[in-house]
């Protein structure tokens, strides 16, 4: 009787565990989620240890990497570690913030139309594509021209709502390839209606997908908000990383040979986008039980 | 004997270890004739129609050779392979849909292609081949997508063949296509071999009944080895391994009634090839096996021309 | 009559906003009754497959009604515990995610939530016995570690498991081997000593003659002949039925060439359009009726 308990469990329970099993010893996946969340960490708890205000000058100018300044300091003499601890925090957080609300907006739209198609998905596929060609720099110049941005979350919230609309199409897409699949039938045949249909039939065969989407979204967010930063439409508070690397271009860093200025921003950027590039390959493998084996 | 295949072994390598897809194969072909390849997937009959023309990279020669006119196939060397391939041996593969390439039209495709191989278009030639398949002239003016299975799987013989190969292969060329378009396709193969557009033929099929309609001598495979080798009559009327016996009564006619009689399949599966049991391989679903069935059976030439492996036969 | 047909038409809308139509059914009626099994054969593009999921309710009929026990077809949990399908693909018709023993869970957690895990497990053995397959070689693998035969009858354990009434198999032995398709064949052919009424579609003649009482040709969407198997396959009436017949390799015989399809015993009877009755229950379309 024991075999048949395990044969047959409670599906979820049993997939979770599983896709667990085998992602705790998928190598890729470890090794980009460690960088991630060590980069995370260090945003978190990096502020904590750091004395300085990350734009507080002092006397010690254009100082390269010495004990007391560990990644040196700027012209003006900020602490380049100080800059960095805090604008990683603004980074994931912008990141997140945008990323997630644009992946949330593209997965409902582009499963929707998708999956039940016809009329409701003309009608959001044209929503999509109107939000696609609005050029959104221009529309976050406007808002910010009339509200203002003035807090991380609230730049994220603008990019996020700008982003969506490329994720919804290739949701989309992929949907529309899966919904004719045989068990999509199967399921519907065995009582399932369209929403558990979406949930526990497609979006698992998509999962490594919507990851991917999420990362680029992440990544696109991360990179228009230092776009912003830089014309000046930034959070009027604080520092991110693209503000550090602007900071560094204005200043000529490159051209006065002040490596430490440009290369911690633009190597964490890379690092995080990289280790979730990484990260995604093994998560592909692990819910993909042919490659598993392979 | 235009074609000789002696002792050919193909293995697949995979992360789990090599899988023997063929362990030793010998057979021949002569001129003019046409070989119906039958088993069931994955006994290799594919592997071999590919080796004998491109193996792709998973697939590894262990041993064995190739003659094809006295000349020694050097199907290891995929560079080498090239002087062969089209000119001497050519193959039409399961989905002639995705060999066409459907951004050109089709006489630009056929002329690029003959380009390619340093040969000239011969329209005339070409047209007469088209009128020989059944193929409208307009053809050549079309894109592949305007075109339905049936066309384009008899296109993509024509031009398979425009060079006059030794060895033509149809790799599961009719599965495909509908009852109609499948025997037109294959009396459109025979025709090609009456013609004398291609010398001899390997027919790859998992359909028996088809294959006994064109071929002039049909080989049943099991896990990759030689079950039994016969002139078609032969092996569909009297077949001697039990294997082929036993597949040729699975099979259901039209014309008869089984309202009383229920045909029976073959059971258990084919062993893994990964790591296939000793003796004969059949051993395990066999009705008839006994002690002897532990030990490798050897190919014998039961009757002239006909070859079985199998101590029961 | 179980399942019903009757004047069922399909249109399928294409292109932007559905400017074009495509009509993939056209005005078919038939019935199934209990215990029965009903060949639907018919070439690529012939309304077969698009037949048998507007039974299923996977798909909405444009015109005619399907009624299954004198209430109309409708897709739903009730229906479905009455009437299943089988695909063609077995590998596209398990989750590649997931299990295949999931299919069953599925059905448990919609069908029969209130039965204990233990007996639940206990039944699902013995449907699996049934599809004679060996319990423990099947549960607990993925789709992909399974055969395509262990994949069908793995689905046809599951429609056991509903005890449903009509079962769709569409092209399910297609994608077989010889060797083991004959025996997912006899098992539909014991499932109709239960009384299960089967629709089985298939593009193979052969197959369709071993299995029905009864078979449906269709041609382009409409229903070209249609009577007892024997009738049919022993004295085809319609010059298509015959140009079939005539493709179909035999083992035995020789390919024979198929005849002119100008004649037509029934357009001067006045068949034109609908179904003529040639023997009872042996009905033919006239060959001409698209001319005349």
């Amino acid at each position: 009787m024991t075999t048949i308990q395990e044969a047959v469990p409670r599906e979820r329970a049993a997939v979770r565990r599983e896709a667990l099993y085998f992602a705790v010893r998928n190598g890729k996946l470890m090794t980009g989620l460690t960088i991630v969340l060590a980069l995370l960490l260090l945003g978190l708890i990096g502020p904590l240890f750091v004395a300085a205000a990350p734009n507080e000058y002092s006397v010690k100018a254009m100082s390269p990497p010495t004990g007391e300044h560990w990644f040196g300091t700027t012209t003006f003499g900020q602490d380049i570690f100080a800059q960095f601890v805090h604008g990683l925090r603004a980074t994931f957080a912008v990141g997140v913030v945008g990323g997630g609300i644009a992946a949330v907006i593209g997965m409902v739209v582009g499963f929707v139309a998708g999956y039940v198609g016809g009329l409701v998905d003309e009608v959001l596929n044209m929503l999509t594509n109107i939000v696609l060609v609005i050029p959104s720099l221009a529309v976050l110049l406007i808002v910010n021209a009339y509200l203002g941005i003035r807090s991380v979350a609230v730049q994220g919230l603008f990019i996020g709502l700008t982003q969506w609309p490329w994720a919804a199409r290739a949701i989309r897409a992929q949907t529309f390839s899966l919904r004719t699949r045989e068990f999509v039938d199967l399921a519907r045949m065995s009582g399932s209606g369209t929403g558990r249909i979406i949930a526990r039939e497609i979006a698992p065969n998509m999962s490594s997908y919507l990851f991917m989407t999420f990362i680029l979204l992440f990544g696109g967010s991360v990179l228009i908000a230092s776009s912003l930063d830089f014309i000046g439409l930034g959070p009027t508070e604080g520092v991110s990383l693209g503000l550090m690397l602007q900071n560094a271009n204005q200043w000529s860093a490159l051209q006065l040979g002040m490596w430490w200025w440009f290369v911690p921003p633009g190597a964490a950027i890379t690092a995080i986008v990289g280790a979730l590039y990484v990260a995604n390959v093994g998560l592909d493998e692990v819910f993909n039980p042919k490659l598993r084996e392979t | 004997m235009s074609l000789q295949v002696s002792e050919l072994r193909v293995h697949y390598r995979t992360l789990r270890g090599d899988v023997r897809a063929l362990d030793g194969m010998s057979f021949e072909l002569g001129d003019g004739e046409i070989l119906g390849l039958v088993g069931e997937s994955g006994c290799g009959k594919s592997t071999l129609g590919k080796s004998l023309i491109r193996m792709d990279g998973r697939m590894r020669h262990v041993g064995g050779r190739v003659v094809l006119d006295g000349r020694e196939l050097p199907i290891a060397d995929d560079r080498a392979m090239n002087d062969f391939r089209f000119k001497e041996v050519s193959l039409i593969p399961q989905y002639a849909m995705s060999a066409l390439n459907p951004t050109r039209k089709i006489r630009r495709m056929v002329g690029e292609l003959l380009r390619s191989r340093g040969a000239a278009l011969d329209a005339a030639e070409l047209e007469r081949r088209m009128d020989q398949v059944g193929l409208p002239r307009e053809v050549l003016d079309r894109y592949p997508i305007e075109l339905s299975g049936g066309m384009k799987q008899r296109m993509v013989m024509v031009i398979s063949t425009l060079l006059d190969p030794s060895l033509l292969i149809a790799d599961e060329v009719t599965s495909a296509l509908d009852v109609s378009t499948q025997k037109a396709v294959a009396r459109a193969l025979l025709g090609f071999r009456d013609s004398g557009y291609v010398k001899s033929m390997i027919f790859v099929t998992h359909d028996i009944a088809l294959t006994h309609h064109i071929a002039d001598t049909i080989m049943v495979m099991y896990a990759g080895r030689l079950a039994e080798k016969a002139p078609a009559d032969a092996l569909v009327k009297a077949p001697r391994h039990p294997y082929t016996r036993l597949l040729v009564d699975s099979l259901p006619e039209v014309g008869v009634r089984y309202a009383e009689r229920r045909l029976e399949g073959i059971a258990g599966s084919p062993p893994s090839l990964l790591d296939p049991p000793p003796g004969c391989r059949f051993r395990a679903r066999c009705p008839l096996a006994g002690d002897e069935c532990a030990e490798e059976p050897p190919v014998a030439e039961v009757a002239p021309g006909h070859h079985v492996a199998c101590w029961k036969a | 009559m179980m399942l019903r047909l009757d004047h069922v038409t399909k249109v399928f809308r294409i292109g932007a906003f559905g400017g074009r139509t495509v009509t993939a059914v056209k005005d078919v009626s038939f019935d199934v009754a209990p215990g029965e099994v009903v060949s639907l054969i018919g070439e690529s593009g012939s309304g077969k497959s698009t037949l048998g999921r507007l039974i299923l309710g996977l798909s909405r009929a444009t015109g005619g009604t399907i009624t299954f026990d004198g209430r109309p077809a409708r897709a739903g949990k009730d229906y479905y515990r009455d009437v299943q399908g089988i695909f063609q693909d077995p590998f596209s018709s398990f989750n590649p995610v997931f299990k295949a023993d999931r299919v069953f869970a599925m059905i448990k957690e919609s069908y029969h939530p209130g039965v204990p895990e233990g007996e639940w497990a206990e039944r699902v053995r013995t449907a699996l016995r049934d599809v004679r397959l060996n319990p423990d070689q099947v549960l607990g693998k993925f789709p992909h570690q399974l055969s395509g035969g262990q994949l069908q009858r793995l689905l046809i354990a599951r429609a056991l498991l509903l005890e449903i009434r009509l079962l769709v198999a569409d092209e399910i032995t297609s994608m077989l081997d010889a060797s083991t398709r004959i025996d997912v064949l006899n098992l539909l052919a014991e499932l109709k000593t239960r009384g299960l009424g089967v629709l089985y579609i298939t593009h193979d003649l052969s197959l369709g003659n071993y299995l029905a009482e009864r078979t449906i040709v269709l041609r382009e969407g409409a229903v070209v002949e249609m009577g007892p198997t024997g009738d049919v396959f022993g004295d085809p009436l319609h010059p298509y039925t015959r140009e079939l017949l005539s493709a179909v390799p035999r083992l035995h015989e020789d390919w024979a060439d198929a005849e002119d399809p100008g004649t037509c015993l029934y357009h001067e009877r006045g068949a034109s359009g609908g179904l003529l009755e040639a023997a009872p229950g042996h009905l033919v379309a006239c060959a001409r009726s698209k001319t005349c």
